[in-house]
């Protein structure tokens, strides 16, 4: 990882000067790359020959009613004039209204966010569950069938077009089989049963005690939060694997073998302990890849996601509603790495 | 079953053949009806904006007109609503509604005729995009106040000029003619813009149902209003819900989830038709697919040219092929069930005969073209299949896709060669098509009458613009029907347009549902028949 | 030991020798070992064969083809492939099938190949350039120049990566090269992540010190000492990462914004074909698997690579 590499080459201060300076530089970069993203956001959406007019007034309007809405937008105004505009409103907290559905985009982004979250915190939860021990063991048992095995499994989870497994696994595990529900986050009459804390059906289901709608949508999200795991798994499996191997391959693990250390204390204990740190950044940035909604599966599930959001917004040039969602996405994103970063300062002895 | 038998060309084909699929485990409840349906292009549930096909369908259900259809009748044509009765002045410039008695809003205000002076004047005051339908008649937000006007429990609107009657009531049926609770909605009212925000996603009607939730790209849920004029309805809750894949839409059916699926191509026809419990129904509705060529292409304006590429399109074939049970062979501007239809299809794929006209146009060789599609898989597939028939006399196409938004930029602004279009009527009148087809009084850059198809096409048409207005003050109705299918007639040969196909509809419904009526080709659908 | 001792006689003798002669002969030895490194991992020499099976099948397809991938024949849509029991044995050719236009799916797949390793090099060549260039230059020169370049890739990589190429494919107009470009622009961060962790851990040692002190000017040193070096780790990235391009293709081909009709692109296959899933399974799963197939050939070369070549590259 680069930023491991950056991190590695901490130099030695004043703890607390050292503390705030990080905090300070660390805020700088969010706040940075936050205005970056704006920027290029707001600059794509104003060159893209989609025009937002068009899609508010539609095919039938006349020159007239579309000039109405051209000069209600701001559009005559320089591109400069528009962006400095907005960023005023966003710094107030109002990300504007989406053209396209009519409410603020930051009630639309508080409703569709929480379902991507869900869907993709169950999915990385799989990949983890499932993909760490298959990387360990394929480390372990490296050149045998079993490593073969896990490293066609992965792979395979890899090369897989997602949206032609989500609809074959429709078909067959919802269809023909009846084993899963549908698209859809619960059955359609269980919707807003439930009062909505935290957005994320799951959770508000238990926080309600409603095991009929838990265990409902608990049946709904199995299947995409399945293909969605399985990929991060891929991801996983492969990265463990490869730090396994490097620690197996180090020096202190032969000689605690030569003291007659038992297997599985070599391989947990030791050997795993020491990739606990990168596996945790890696494992971070496959939930962060995951959070930013995986639109293909959107679409397919009808999960009403963030990134089914971004993208239909985006095909219809609603810009307030796509710079929202992108900076939701990018910030998560962003602290994810931080999260990642502050990891391995707390943990890796060499950046200590 | 089939409520709509008496519509001309509606059919219903039931297959319940032995063989199933999948079984059918679940079932919806019984007092809710749940539609799987593309919802996506609702921006607003305001009927003086709303204007899309899904926001029709919404408001019909939420808000109630002057005038209305039965939708166990649709070919009956309009029916007293709101209003019991209306006369029509001896210069047939004036009619005069008078309103039912003892109809109520969902707010529970009683329905009065201030409120349709309300409604009807801030169509014109807000000027939005559907308007037009009713400013056609002459009113502008400088002359309603003595154009509308409310006097006691009657309303009395005036027009420009002497319109047929049929004309200007088969106006008020469409979405612009809701008629909202004034009082409800000025509570609301911000900045002076007449409630519009808040009826974007809030609604005041009187209609069959309430607003429960409309949740954008997920779900409209509507509750059912049981003091509704025309007697509660059975269903008490109607919730449609935005699923975008055929694919998905048959499963959900399939397993029960759901009991009327609305976007099903014909692959899945076919198949749920085998499955035990659903029914399919086709209903003919009033959108036209059509091809446009652009006349400020030197190519495209030669008249043989025109007339070569509509011998060079394989319209059987395609509607025997994917568009099949969808889209029926039309060639005309009107729909079918419209006055004044006609339903002459003089144009067959002839390679021979096309090729013969672009020799005399001199282009033995061919030449080559562009194709603007937006990104829909029929008309992108219809696209390729012209792409394909084109290329067999010599004509090389290039097929551009885009989002719908891109696509009808560039539509709107002339810059296209061919254009790959659907166009849906806008009120049940014929004009609504003649008044775009067939209307264009003004072929320069500058008047940019982008609403009107043939400017975009750069037809200059004085002659024929003429005729399109002769045709909506003649208040003969045979004489009228007459004037169109000369009209039609004209067109059909001359004109830069190819149409090609009529909609159907092909709905999946459990079995059970029964009372369903989409529309036709004149209006929305309707719920509050509907029984389970 | 002298010489003529460890020398074993031909090429292969030169190439395994561990006394080399110079330096190009030093690369090509250890090219050389690690190519029989990976001749012993039978699953990336799997991929490898797929992937030049894919390489002469793209050269031959107008040979190997049976017939034109884009004639259409409405009357013969949808007919299922060979074997399948259902298929009316009066119609002749259609091997795997036919589309929902009547078109030969095998014939699409075949030419198709084209689309899929034009696409494939094209990113391969641009997205690591573009990569190799920002994160070396960043990692050499330091200082603000340094941040700035990290910064604006961090924007890059903050980005949804379908979402960005997406806006870009919006803004550029659909079409197989504006896809790939997108396609590229969003695939670059990455790399440049790795050239720079890289060149931070070059740039202090002893050789490149050597260099400059020599007289090389950084672009030199950039161009014929750093970049050489960043080369394997990036190899194994982008093989890695040629399956994740091919699906993002595939996926902007699915929305409608890749290849163009009646291009016979996989992705935009798969995208026709998924209308009819329920019940003409084949018309987008022939594409599926194909897709497939290329995918994991792809991975399995570059898993492969990784053991040899960079057994202890991690996360990035």
């Amino acid at each position: 990882m680069a930023m491991a590499e950056q991190s590695r080459k901490g130099r030695r201060r004043s703890p607390l000067f050292g503390i705030a300076k990080k905090t300070g530089s660390t805020l700088l970069t969010v706040v940075a790359t936050m205005l970056g993203l704006l920027f290029v956001t707001f600059f794509i959406g104003r060159v893209m020959p989609v025009d937002p007019v068009l899609s508010i007034v539609g095919e039938r309007a006349t020159q007239e009613q579309y000039q109405a809405v051209f000069l209600e937008l701001g559009l005559d105004k320089s591109l400069f004039t528009q962006f400095f505009i907005y960023l005023g409103d966003v710094v107030q907290g109002d990300f504007g209204k989406s053209l396209r559905t009519g409410f603020p985009v930051w009630d639309d982004v508080t409703r569709v966010f929480p379902a991507t979250l869900e869907l993709a915190t169950l999915g990385t939860l799989i990949g983890v569950f499932i993909g760490v021990p298959l990387g360990v063991l394929a480390a372990v048992k490296r050149g045998t069938w079993i490593d073969q095995v896990a490293r066609v499994v992965a792979l395979i989870g890899y090369s897989m077009p997602v949206f032609w497994l989500a609809i074959i696994g429709l078909m067959v595990l919802y269809g023909k089989l009846g084993w899963v529900s549908g698209p859809g986050r619960v059955d359609i009459y269980f919707e807003d049963i439930v009062p909505s804390v935290t957005g994320m059906i799951l959770i508000d289901s238990i926080i309600a005690r409603d095991w009929t709608i838990f265990w409902n949508a608990v049946s709904h999200i199995i299947l995409p939060a399945s293909l969605l795991g399985y990929y991060s798994l891929a991801y996983i499996s492969r990265m463990t694997r490869s730090f396994m191997l490097e620690q197996l391959s180090a020096e202190y693990i032969t000689t605690a073998r030569v003291k007659g250390m038992s297997e599985w204390a070599v391989v947990w204990k030791h050997a795993f302990g020491n990739i606990k740190v990168p596996l945790i950044t890696v494992i971070a940035l496959s939930y962060a890849g995951l959070l930013e909604g995986s639109v293909l599966t959107e679409i397919i599930f009808s999960w009403p996601g963030i990134g089914k959001y971004i993208t239909i917004s985006l095909l219809s040039a609603d810009m307030n509603a796509v710079m929202g969602g992108t900076v939701v996405v990018g910030l998560v994103f962003v602290l994810l790495n931080i999260f990642a970063e502050l990891l391995y300062k707390f943990f890796d002895p060499r950046a200590k | 079953m089939n409520a709509f038998r008496s519509t001309l060309f509606s059919s219903a084909v039931i297959l319940a053949a032995g063989v199933s699929i999948a079984p059918v485990i679940a079932a919806t409840p019984d007092n809710m009806l749940i539609i799987a349906n593309r919802i996506d292009d609702i921006t607003t549930l305001d009927p003086a904006q709303s204007f899309e096909f899904a926001g029709s369908d919404v408001n019909r259900n939420l808000y109630s007109k002057l005038v209305g259809f039965d939708p166990a009748n649709l070919s009956g044509g309009y029916i007293p609503a709101l209003a019991d009765s209306w006369d029509v002045s001896e210069d047939g410039k004036t009619i005069t509604f008078t309103m039912r008695e003892g109809v109520t809003f969902e707010s529970g205000n009683a329905v009065t005729a201030q409120d349709v002076e309300w409604s009807l004047r801030r169509v014109i005051t807000l000027n939005k995009t559907p308007s037009f339908i009713l400013s056609q008649f002459g009113f502008t937000p400088e002359n309603v106040a003595e154009t509308i006007v409310a006097d006691g429990n009657t309303i009395s609107i005036t027009t420009d000029k002497r319109y047929a009657t049929s004309f200007v009531l088969n106006c008020l049926t469409a979405t612009v003619g809701s008629i909202i609770d004034s009082q409800t909605a000025m509570e609301h009212e911000v900045d002076g813009d007449l409630a519009n925000e808040w009826l974007r996603t809030n609604a005041a009607g009187s209609g069959a149902y309430t607003l429960g939730s409309w949740k954008p790209d997920e779900s409209v849920t509507l509750v059912a209003n049981n003091d509704f004029f025309r007697g509660a309805p059975e269903m008490q809750r109607v919730i449609v819900r935005n699923i975008q894949e055929s694919a998905t839409q048959r499963l959900l059916l399939e397993n029960g989830d759901i009991d009327v699926a609305r976007n099903l191509n014909p692959e899945d026809v076919a198949g749920v038709a085998l499955v035990d419990g659903i029914a399919v129904d086709s209903e003919l509705r009033g959108r036209l697919m059509y091809i446009s060529m652009n006349q400020k292409n030197e190519i495209l304006a030669n008249p043989k040219v025109i007339e070569a590429l509509k011998y060079l399109i394989d319209y059987e074939g395609m509607q025997n092929g994917f568009l099949n049970g969808q889209y029926t062979i039309h060639q005309a501007f009107l729909p079918a069930t419209y006055l004044g239809e006609i339903d002459d299809a003089p144009f067959t794929l002839d390679v021979e005969k096309a090729k013969a006209l672009l020799a005399e146009a001199g282009y033995a060789d061919g030449f080559e073209i562009g194709i603007v599609v937006r990104e829909a898989q029929e008309r992108i597939e219809i696209a390729q299949s012209i792409q394909n028939t084109f290329a067999q006399a010599g004509i090389t196409v290039s097929i551009q896709v885009g989002t719908g938004k891109q696509i009808l930029g560039i539509y709107r602004a002339r810059e296209h060669d061919i254009y790959v279009g659907a166009w849906g009527p806008d009120y049940p009148d014929p004009n609504t098509n003649a008044g775009t087809f067939a209307f264009n009084p003004d072929n320069s850059d500058e008047a940019g009458a982008t609403g009107l198809l043939a400017w975009r096409n750069s037809w200059s048409i004085p002659e024929m613009s003429e005729a399109t207005l002769a045709a909506v003050v003649e208040n003969d109705r045979d004489a009228r029907a007459a004037m169109y299918e000369a009209i039609q007639r004209e067109h059909q040969q001359t004109s830069p347009f190819a149409v090609m196909f009529q909609k159907i509809e092909q709905t999946g419904r459990a079995e059970n549902v029964q009372g369903l009526s989409l529309g036709g080709a004149i209006t929305a659908v309707s719920y509050w028949n509907v029984t389970k | 030991m002298s010489l003529a001792d460890t020398q074993k006689p031909g090429l292969r003798g030169w190439l395994l020798t561990d006394t080399p002669t110079s330096r190009r002969h030093a690369r090509a030895a250890s090219l050389y070992q690690a190519w029989l490194s990976l001749k012993g991992n039978h699953m990336a020499m799997l991929g490898l064969g797929i992937l030049i099976a894919l390489v002469i099948i793209a050269a031959l397809a107008s040979v190997l083809a049976p017939s034109d991938p884009f004639i259409q024949d409405l009357s013969l849509r949808l007919t299922p492939p060979i074997w399948q029991a259902d298929r009316d044995p009066a119609i002749e050719g259609y091997i795997l099938g036919s589309d929902s236009l009547g078109r030969d799916i095998l014939s699409r797949l075949l030419y198709g190949s084209r689309i899929t390793l034009y696409i494939v090099t094209l990113v391969a060549l641009m997205a690591p350039i573009m990569g190799l260039l920002v994160g070396t230059i960043a990692g050499y020169a330091g200082g603000w120049l340094d941040v700035i370049l990290m910064r604006i890739t961090d924007i890059f990589l903050a980005f949804p990566r379908l979402i960005l190429a997406l806006a870009f494919v919006a803004t550029l107009g659909a079409g197989i090269e504006n896809a790939v470009l997108a396609i590229s622009l969003t695939a670059w961060p990455p790399y440049a992540r790795i050239a720079r962790a890289e060149t931070l851990t070059i740039r202090n040692s002893d050789y490149i010190h050597a260099v400059r002190l020599q007289g090389a000017g950084p672009m030199r040193i950039i161009t014929k000492h750093i970049w050489p070096l960043c080369i394997s780790s990036l190899v194994v990235r982008v093989t890695l990462d040629m399956a994740g391009i091919i699906l993002a293709a595939a996926g902007l081909g699915f929305l409608g914004l890749g290849a163009q009709p009646p291009s016979p692109e996989w992705g935009a296959m798969i995208s026709e074909g998924r209308k009819f899933i329920l019940d003409h399974w084949w018309v987008a799963t022939m594409p599926g698997l194909a897709i497939f197939t290329v995918s994991l050939a792809f991975n399995l070369l570059g898993d492969g690579l990784r053991d040899v070549l960079d057994p202890k590259d991690g996360a990035s």
